[in-house]
């Protein structure tokens, strides 16, 4: 752990974009930093890089004040959603841009050059111009430039939010060979998509409102969320959340659905609870009735929104199934997989048991 | 309807260039004329119509009798619009810069007030200036000069390039800046080396706007010179004596308003590239 932040505050007017961030990152490895729209994942991220400076707080590497050291001569790269090169270069010229500035020799540039063409597959474009490439030929340009320089860390803002489907599978998985592959490098990815945060890896920073959530390794986050704000974010469909109780051994969700009391609840103490489950671990057939009030098919899965007794509950199934809308249909929401929240503080009292 | 249409474009344009063209020809006829043929009614066709002659144009040059010189003033014209406008380019660059990416405060005067102080500089009427400059350049023994007019038309012209050049910034991405910095340029470097290569077309407009407002400034030039110096729209006014020489005018006009025409055509293809509007 070198990075600290310290009670990171950046304000313009009177908008908060980060409020009062502290944590400690280490110097090599990847952080995906997860978080809706404007939760601050571009400002944070234009705060390490040196491009905002923030209202209070420090940040400090080993000890030495960062804040100090201007983005120029900050050893960063950066690449951001939209796919920045220099239109007035060359792929060529665009990818050797920053080691010319360092004053590297031309032997050192070329034998760079080269190692980075090859990791990205960009041989055949080194001598067009970005305007003549596609979007994400031009991404992978940007990344070629950030990862040529030696840096002490990367950072990736949604970097794949603008590309089209087969080219986000497939350059996340590049992605994610590259940074692996690289030691003393901490990269910082910025998404608003748990997938690729569970795809890239490595710890998970749940950012909402300018505020850390949760910090921790990818795994623990999306098996314990501190709170309801990170399961929603840290879940795709959010996780479903729905007032309830414990009530003489049984749990109640809304007035009518009653559930069998799982094992991992024996420790909560009867009263008001928030009950969550994934939209995945809801399953079709059962008892508790409803209406389907939307269905989506997403390629391998379909996505059911159901008018339920208790709410509105978002179910994820596997497979092409096709349903009307008024549909009539029974779900059953197995009680191993439900989390407990509670009421007032909205924090995890009680997760399923990980398999 | 569908098959009218293209003749009708084809025709509003073919009347529209016979508008803008007519004058042109009107004037290039009137130049190889002499006063007997202007005065004569409307002729066209040279040699059919009228007679053509080179007495106006060797006039100009002054090598006919009772001719002025224009040569010198075409110099003058074109030292100063040219110098004052390569300075309020470089300036007004600067300026737009600096406006477009940095935050200036004092007090309440922000970003936006300062741009809008450049702006606001030619919305006077340029009456109001008249009497500071013509004072201004006295104090300074510069009334009559090529240096003062050069210093005046700055003035008048940096509001030009600024605006211009804030609007063609504000339209590249700060992205750019940012990923500059990122990959070890200063703030100046990333000005010089990033931002102004990809500002060509902006730079194209600006100049552009200052060569013509510059060129065919008649009112400073008028005020602020006597005797030494003399301006082209001056020279051309100054033929006019008690008889109107339609001839010397239209040969004067011609040769005023070709500059332009070069410059227009030598920049054609960077405003045919809808560049004016900045880039994305």
């Amino acid at each position: 752990m070198t990075y600290l932040l310290d009670n990171l505050t950046v304000k313009q007017g009177s908008d908060i974009h980060l409020d009062g961030v502290t944590l400690s990152l280490p110097n090599a490895g990847v952080v995906t930093v997860i978080g809706r729209t404007l939760a601050g994942k571009t400002t944070l991220l234009k705060v390490l890089a040196g491009l905002i400076a923030p209202q209070s707080g420090s940040l400090t590497k080993d000890g030495a004040d960062l804040l100090a050291i201007p983005a120029w001569r900050r050893r960063v790269g950066m690449v951001y959603q939209q796919f920045v090169n220099y239109p007035h270069l060359s792929v060529r010229d665009n990818i050797v841009f920053p080691l010319k500035r360092s004053g590297l020799k031309p032997a050192a540039v070329a034998e760079k050059l080269s190692y980075v063409t090859e990791l990205l597959g960009l041989a055949p474009l080194l001598d067009r111009r970005p305007e003549e490439l596609s979007g994400g030929q031009q991404q992978r340009v940007a990344l070629a430039r950030s990862l040529v320089k030696d840096t002490d860390f990367l950072l990736l803002d949604e970097p794949l939010v603008n590309l089209d489907y087969k080219l986000r599978e497939q350059l996340r998985d590049e992605f994610r060979r590259i940074f692996h592959a690289s030691e003393n490098r901490l990269v910082v990815y910025s998404t608003t998509e748990p997938l690729e945060a569970m795809i890239m890896q490595g710890l998970v920073l749940v950012l909402h409102e300018g505020e850390v959530v949760q910090v921790g390794d990818y795994r623990d986050v999306y098996r314990r969320p501190a709170n309801t704000t990170a399961a929603t974010i840290f879940n795709d469909p959010p996780m479903n959340l729905f007032g309830g109780r414990i009530e003489a051994g049984q749990v109640k969700i809304g007035d009518e659905t009653v559930l069998r009391m799982p094992g991992h609840f024996a420790n909560l103490s009867d009263g008001k609870y928030i009950f969550g489950i994934r939209a995945s671990e809801a399953v079709m057939g059962g008892i508790i009735t409803g209406r389907v009030a939307l269905a989506e098919i997403n390629g391998s899965t379909t996505v059911l929104h159901l008018d339920m007794p208790f709410g509105n509950l978002v179910l994820e199934r596997e497979g092409v199934a096709l349903h009307a809308i008024g549909d009539g249909v029974s779900v059953t929401l197995p009680p191993a997989r439900l989390f407990a929240f509670d009421a007032d503080t909205r924090n995890l009292v009680a997760a399923p048991v990980s398999d | 309807m569908e098959r009218l249409y293209p003749l009708l474009k084809a025709a509003a344009i073919l009347l529209w260039s016979a508008f803008v063209v007519a004058p042109f020809l009107w004037a290039l006829t009137t130049s190889f004329k002499t006063a007997n043929g202007v005065t004569a009614g409307p002729t066209y066709i040279p040699f059919v119509d009228y007679e053509p002659s080179l007495a106006a144009w060797q006039g100009l040059f002054g090598s006919g009798g009772g001719s002025i010189d224009i040569a010198s003033p075409f110099v003058s014209s074109t030292v100063v619009t040219l110098s004052a406008s390569l300075v309020s380019l470089v300036l007004g660059t600067l300026a737009a810069y600096g406006l477009s990416r940095f935050s200036y405060k004092a007090g309440p005067v922000g970003n936006n007030d300062l741009t809008f102080f450049f702006v606001s500089q030619r919305i006077m009427p340029p009456v109001v200036l008249a009497i500071p400059f013509f004072l201004m350049l006295g104090w300074l023994g510069l009334l009559d000069t090529i240096a003062g007019l050069v210093i005046v038309y700055v003035a008048l012209l940096l509001p030009i390039s600024v605006w211009v050049m804030v609007d063609f910034f504000n339209s590249i991405p700060r992205e750019l800046d940012e990923t500059a910095m990122i990959d070890g340029c200063t703030p100046f470097e990333t000005f010089w080396r990033v931002i102004l290569p990809n500002s060509v077309p902006g730079l194209v407009v600006a100049g552009i706007f200052c060569i013509i407002f510059g060129w065919n400034d008649f009112f400073f030039a008028f005020t602020l010179t006597f005797t030494q110096t003399q301006l082209l729209p001056v020279a051309i006014v100054s033929l006019n004596s008690s008889v109107t020489p339609w001839w010397s005018l239209s040969a004067s006009a011609l040769i005023s308003v070709a500059p332009l025409i070069v410059i227009a055509f030598l920049v054609e293809r960077y405003l045919d590239k809808g560049s004016i509007g900045g880039r994305k």
